[in-house]
């Protein structure tokens, strides 16, 4: 049961997802075609909200439910991965108009041609480890 | 207040400011237990399970570690399905005209009306009806060459940038961001970047390939 509360986490996440559309392609679409606030309203609450989370836990006012201070691992200052990958993981999100994220909500509400997409982003990410060491990071 | 009220009240299209409430909340719980949020390292864990760990070392590490990243997957899954099925309200995208005219422009044809765009381009028995150009996400678009682009293509890029760039729309977009880390926000512009290419230069002419 320890790993009840990840799945109802998962669900509210999910859920909430759903009902803001940012599931839906056409919203994806309509993001990049700058046509509505909608997108950036949630991306920027929710980045709001997130920075006044990050800083409470890491400054210790809020710990962890064990009483430990939370520890926020910095990414590594290179830079060619996070603008390549970017770039590449961001034509994925606009042709298909689904994060990896959203996929799994796509499957959830029974659109089951979403294997095929999860088994190609796992293809993916294996083809990322297997040619790891030839990339640019 | 009735159910039913309360559950007409849930089913309405949620406003922006939502998003700061539903992603405030998911990271304020997994932060309580010391976990990070990022939904794509699921796919690594995924190729690990699957015995990955021999043929390349970024898969051999201790994957049962992620069990609990999974299971929010698996929760994410199942608050698809319960939105989707039961409080899916009209089933619509609330976009814009100026969208509407877009997707119009893109299948040369009049197929969408403001108000009355499916939420997702595929058809199950919860969701309207959807002209075929748009039935993306279903079986019968998966076996055309645009939809093997779409769903194939897209899934590979997917999995294989986010792990390239070391997360994705919510490890790099939501966590990264609120810790400003500065390679975050250059994986986000990345993101921009690649695609507004896709969706300007690319993906009206793969949308638009007839068979």
């Amino acid at each position: 049961m320890k790993m009840f509360k990840y799945i109802v986490i998962g669900f509210l996440f999910g859920f909430g997802m759903w009902k803001l559309e940012a599931i839906s392609t056409f919203r994806i679409i309509e993001m990049f075609h700058f046509q509505s606030f909608h997108m950036y309203g949630i991306i920027m609450t929710g980045v709001g909200a997130g920075l006044i989370i990050t800083q409470l836990f890491k400054s210790g006012k809020i710990k962890t439910r064990s009483g430990e201070i939370k520890t926020f691992e910095p990414k590594a200052k290179t830079w060619w991965r996070y603008i390549l990958g970017g770039i590449i993981f961001g034509m994925g999100w606009a042709l298909t108009g689904v994060c990896s994220g959203m996929m799994f909500l796509l499957l959830g509400a029974g659109y089951t041609v979403f294997v095929i997409f999860l088994a190609s982003a796992m293809l993916g990410t294996f083809a990322y480890g297997l040619w790891r060491k030839k990339l640019p990071h | 207040m009735s159910f039913t009220e309360i559950h007409d009240f849930i089913s309405q299209p949620w406003p922006w400011w939502m998003g700061g409430i539903v992603i405030g909340s998911t990271l304020w719980i997994l932060f309580r237990y010391g976990k990070e949020f990022g939904l794509s390292a699921n796919l690594r864990t995924m190729c690990a399970a699957d015995g990955a760990g021999t043929y390349a070392d970024f898969f051999a590490f201790d994957w049962g570690k992620q069990g609990w990243n999974l299971m929010v997957a698996l929760g994410a899954l199942f608050g698809g399905y319960i939105a989707a099925n039961y409080f899916g309200g009209d089933g619509m995208a609330h976009i814009s005209q100026a969208t509407v005219d877009t997707l119009n422009a893109i299948s040369r044809e009049d197929i969408l009306t403001y108000g009355n765009v499916p939420i997702v381009p595929g058809t199950t028995i919860v969701n309207p009806e959807i002209d075929p150009f748009w039935g993306l996400y279903t079986w019968e678009g998966l076996f055309t060459v645009r939809g093997i682009i779409i769903i194939v293509g897209g899934g590979f890029l997917i999995g294989f940038g986010a792990r390239y760039a070391g997360g994705c729309t919510s490890g790099h977009a939501i966590s990264g961001l609120a810790d400003l880390q500065l390679p975050s926000l250059v994986a986000v512009i990345g993101f921009f970047i690649g695609g507004l290419i896709m969706t300007w230069v690319f993906l009206p002419y793969i949308l638009r390939i007839p068979f």
